[in-house]
């Protein structure tokens, strides 16, 4: 292979798993957008799309795209009961931010060592692999450029998730309430918005990206464990901050960017610094641009 | 201490109550001042490799490794400060952890990196070996006896009482009342934030310097973000709103797996059922007298109210 080649194929992984970070990051900008807190438990929900999917693929059976609905639906159902307990009472309370932070980090570690018991009296282990043959396994071959069908698989299901997404957003009456409420609770309220829905609805949303996301990450490496969430978790973090707190394209972007950016550090130097990396980015994002690429400037409240 | 002992406390769990009481000071000072930061793990690592490293290459004894990891957090808290505790609230906390986990990487990989710059310096080809990556540093000797502990944490806990009542104090409470008005009474905010940060991250490399010797082993993956929550969940516990809360929160969170012997499978879940429990419906803690009659007051009307047929409040 010579060097223009190689790039190009670097170029697809890095678009493949740019598509899982966009969609994973995606939960995290809705929630914020519209609620203005971060959900620090969204990567308890990333872990529990691939959960769900790996325990319907074993115990039902059920074929690939039955088992994809099954954990989006699942895993968006997860995000809803975290609405109701870590933050609907502190909402109630006008508790600050922070406080509803805290309580997201604690939902993540019940939700994490949860799965943990579970997978230990299911398997006996912290670790599992999807059953074989789920998706077909022979490279594709374009030239001499070969491609994982899986890779292909992700970038076209994660593209028409953010394409939907983008719709219900911007062109259904949902999604005009979703974006009233995230720009003045208390006016959307007064004009009718059931702001409760809205935040629930949010909640379903982001989870379901976020469980898309994993168990979409699990079958590209073909087994799940209780803590890969927490692998992805500040990466999801960097692509937010990176593209703009709140900002949906912003989000996308930041994934994307976050992986070409680790694929090639990856291919440059070694893979142990590509973490450090994406911290360091993270790290001069803030000092510089807090708001991130696409963001808003955050107004200094008195 | 036999009562102690039947119940499962033995002297070992003792000291890691109270490393984990000087934990939660750590990020006591910080909360304290308004400053919601998780780099407490980054810093409690800095001063347990560096203590560690004192006292076991250098020979030196175990007050002279405090200081020294307590100078090594507290040297590198000062360029992390100053740029970091700009940011507010979320974003502080999302800087905190990226640094957190940059100590780790840069710790996984110090052998390596420190070799690679011999080679380019000298342009020889040495094997570099100090930290050992991954696997950790061991066979530490067992330094830290119970007294060392014990001392600390009262000498700590009386530097913060006065602290409390000298201007630094009133300075950080008022930050934490309101960041802006405090400027406009002429606090100079950027000062008090960095040196209480700076603070903190001495008062956490202390307690890496001590747990580092009792543990007998450090690895870079003990300090990740999982540690940072732990203190977070001993501050939270315990409340921030006097001193005592976090060294109460970090010993009763430090005992409760001992006590509760079928709990230590569940240990984890527990660790997630106590932050999420406490910041819904306790947020000052246990030591916090103003939120239990708060909580009492509540009960108590909920249950009066309950024969009554009241309109929905909103």
């Amino acid at each position: 292979m010579d060097s223009g080649q190689q790039f190009l194929q670097q170029l697809i992984n890095a678009l493949s798993l740019g598509t899982i970070y966009s969609l994973f990051a995606l939960g995290y900008a809705l929630v914020f957008s519209v609620l203005g807190v971060l959900n620090l438990a969204h990567s308890a929900i990333f872990t529990a799309g691939a959960v769900i999917g790996l325990l319907l693929m074993r115990y039902v059976n059920a074929s690939a795209p039955v088992a994809f609905l099954g954990a989006m639906i699942g895993a968006g159902l997860l995000g809803i009961i975290l609405e109701w307990i870590a933050f609907r009472p502190l909402r109630k309370r006008g508790a600050p931010r922070i406080s509803q932070l805290i309580s997201s980090i604690g939902a993540a570690i019940l939700i994490v060592n949860g799965f943990q018991l579970l997978f230990q009296s299911l398997f006996g282990r912290t670790e599992e692999y999807f059953p074989r043959g789920i998706v077909a396994e022979q490279p594709i071959l374009i030239g001499s450029l070969s491609i994982q069908p899986i890779r292909l698989i992700i970038l076209v299901v994660s593209l028409a998730l953010m394409l939907l997404l983008q719709f219900l957003v911007r062109r259904t009456k949902v999604g005009m309430a979703m974006r009233s409420v995230a720009f003045n609770q208390r006016t959307s309220s007064l004009l009718g918005v059931n702001v409760n829905w809205v935040f629930m609805l949010t909640f379903f949303l982001a989870g379901a990206l976020g469980g898309a996301g994993g168990l979409l990450y699990g079958l590209s490496f073909s087994r799940v464990t209780p803590f890969m969430g927490q692998d992805i978790a500040l990466i999801g973090l960097t692509a937010i901050v990176l593209g703009g707190m709140g900002s949906i394209q912003g989000a996308v972007l930041g994934g994307f960017l976050v992986a070409i950016f680790q694929t090639f550090s990856i291919a440059l130097g070694g893979s142990s610094y590509r973490d450090a990396f994406v911290f360091i980015i993270l790290f001069l994002i803030l000092l510089v641009r807090p708001q991130g690429l696409l963001g808003q400037p955050e107004q200094n409240r008195a | 201490m036999n009562f102690l002992g039947s119940i499962g406390i033995s002297e070992a769990v003792i000291q890691f109550m109270l490393v984990n009481a000087i934990l939660g000071l750590s990020i006591y000072v910080t909360l304290y001042t308004g400053m919601f930061t998780l780099a407490n793990a980054g810093f409690m690592a800095i001063g347990a490799y560096t203590g560690v490293l004192l006292t076991q290459q250098l020979d030196w004894p175990l007050w002279a490794g405090v200081i020294g990891g307590m100078v090594a957090a507290g040297v590198i808290a000062v360029p992390i400060g100053l740029p970091v505790l700009r940011l507010r609230d979320i974003y502080l906390a999302i800087a905190t952890i990226g640094f957190g986990e940059v100590v780790r990487i840069v710790l996984l990989n110090f052998d390596q990196i420190v070799s690679s710059l011999i080679e380019l310096t000298t342009g020889e080809r040495t094997r570099f070996a100090l930290v050992n990556g991954a696997r950790g540093i061991r066979g530490i000797p067992k330094l830290t006896e119970t007294w060392h502990l014990v001392f600390f944490v009262l000498l700590l806990a009386y530097v913060l009482y006065r602290l409390h009542r000298s201007r630094l104090g009133r300075a950080m409470a008022a930050i934490r009342q309101d960041e802006l008005a405090a400027a406009n009474m002429g606090i100079d905010v950027v000062y008090v934030k960095n040196v209480v940060f700076v603070l903190g991250a001495m008062i956490a490399g202390a307690a890496g310097v001590f747990s580092g010797h009792l543990t007998r082993i450090i690895t870079p993956d003990a300090y990740g973000f999982s540690q940072a929550v732990d203190i977070l969940a001993f501050a939270v516990l315990g409340g921030t709103s006097t001193l005592v809360g976090p060294i109460v929160g970090g010993m009763v969170l430090g005992a409760l797996p001992e006590v509760l012997r079928f709990m230590q499978q569940y240990r984890g879940l527990f660790n997630g059922l106590v932050l999420l429990l406490f910041i819904v419906y306790l947020p000052g803690g246990l030591i916090n007298p103003a939120g239990w009659s708060s909580l009492w007051r509540q009960a108590r009307r909920e249950r009066s109210s309950q024969g009554e047929t009241l309109p929905e409040a909103s």
